[in-house]
């Protein structure tokens, strides 16, 4: 089974990276982009087929190490 | 004084941490590695020193702060042991829960390794004995991620209980934004814990020890400690 961990910075925490990257698209002349904040993505491969359990072992994962859940959100997707 | 240093993959500054403690303290530190799941017997202070554990990938410390040796840390801490976290061992401690908040990656994006002056806000506590309060200090930074950030209850919290124990100045001591070198909320260079038993911080205190390095402003920490340990013993 796969699946995909998002960690997404929260609102309101600062994001230098994200500034500087929505600077360079404005300045390779990329339009109507009103702000960029950076996140990272997970693609994790699951062995058995139980979703609940699945699901389960994904929010651990995030909880306790995909994420800093002081400063990031976190979205768990089963594909 | 029987210190023990922690040793992840990737951590660079394990020696310079060693030798300024044997220097002052005049006892050779255990170096423990990550996967050890117990400290040495009378461990009376655990430094987690600075450098790159696991690359820094997936966040600053984060790996590390994962690994066996931590929840030893943990068990020691809550008995009320002395942990001392520098830089890159700063950051372990947010990631491990051992202190409140995160180092993001500095305000203005770049790596900084130069000397700064710090300000020791208080000297009745035994990571700062061995100075005055309101004395400033020479030490060298070298970081890409020391903006330390938490919540603003956490901060409130923080600076309402004294915790905060060296802060980002100028020569002369001046705390403002033009010294606050990585964007630190209230130019927190150095706190400790809720117990103060913990104390992170991103300066190197071990690399102004001796006459060579140009600047011996680092060794009232480590002379403090060894003071308050040896009165304890």
């Amino acid at each position: 089974m796969k699946a995909r961990v998002t960690v997404t910075l929260k609102t309101g925490i600062l994001d230098p990276q994200g500034k500087a990257i929505e600077g360079a698209l404005k300045s390779l002349g990329v339009d109507g982009v009103a702000s960029v904040r950076q996140g990272k993505v997970f693609d994790i491969e699951l062995a058995g087929a139980d979703r609940a359990k699945a699901e389960a072992a994904l929010k651990e994962a995030a909880d306790k190490l995909l994420a800093n859940t002081v400063i990031e959100n976190y979205r768990v997707e089963l594909l | 004084m029987k210190a023990a240093i922690l040793v992840f993959p990737g951590i660079n500054r394990e020696r310079d941490m060693a030798r300024a403690l044997k220097l002052i303290s005049g006892h050779e530190p255990a170096m423990v590695w990550h996967a050890e799941t117990s400290l040495p017997a009378g461990t009376d202070l655990v430094v987690v020193p600075g450098g790159f554990s696991y690359g820094d990938y997936l966040r600053c410390g984060a790996i590390a702060a994962r690994a066996p040796v931590m929840d030893a840390v943990r068990d020691y801490a809550a008995k009320g042991g002395l942990v001392l976290g520098v830089c890159n061992g700063f950051q372990i401690l947010c990631e491990s829960g051992l202190l409140p908040g995160v180092l993001m990656r500095n305000a203005r994006l770049k790596f900084i390794c130069k000397d700064v002056h710090l300000r020791v806000e208080r000297s009745d506590t035994p990571f700062t004995r061995g100075y005055n309060a309101g004395q400033v200090i020479r030490v060298p930074v070298a970081h890409g991620e020391g903006n330390y950030e938490a919540d603003e209850e956490t901060i409130k919290r923080i600076e309402g209980e004294g915790r905060v124990l060296y802060r980002y100045c100028s020569a002369d001591g001046l705390v403002d934004e033009s010294h606050n070198i990585n964007g630190a909320a209230h130019s927190i260079a150095g706190l400790v814990n809720d117990k103060g038993n913990v104390l992170g911080m991103m300066p190197h205190p071990e690399n102004h020890v001796e006459d060579i390095m140009g600047c011996t402003d680092g060794r009232g920490l480590f002379a403090g400690l060894t003071a308050h340990l040896e009165k304890a013993a």
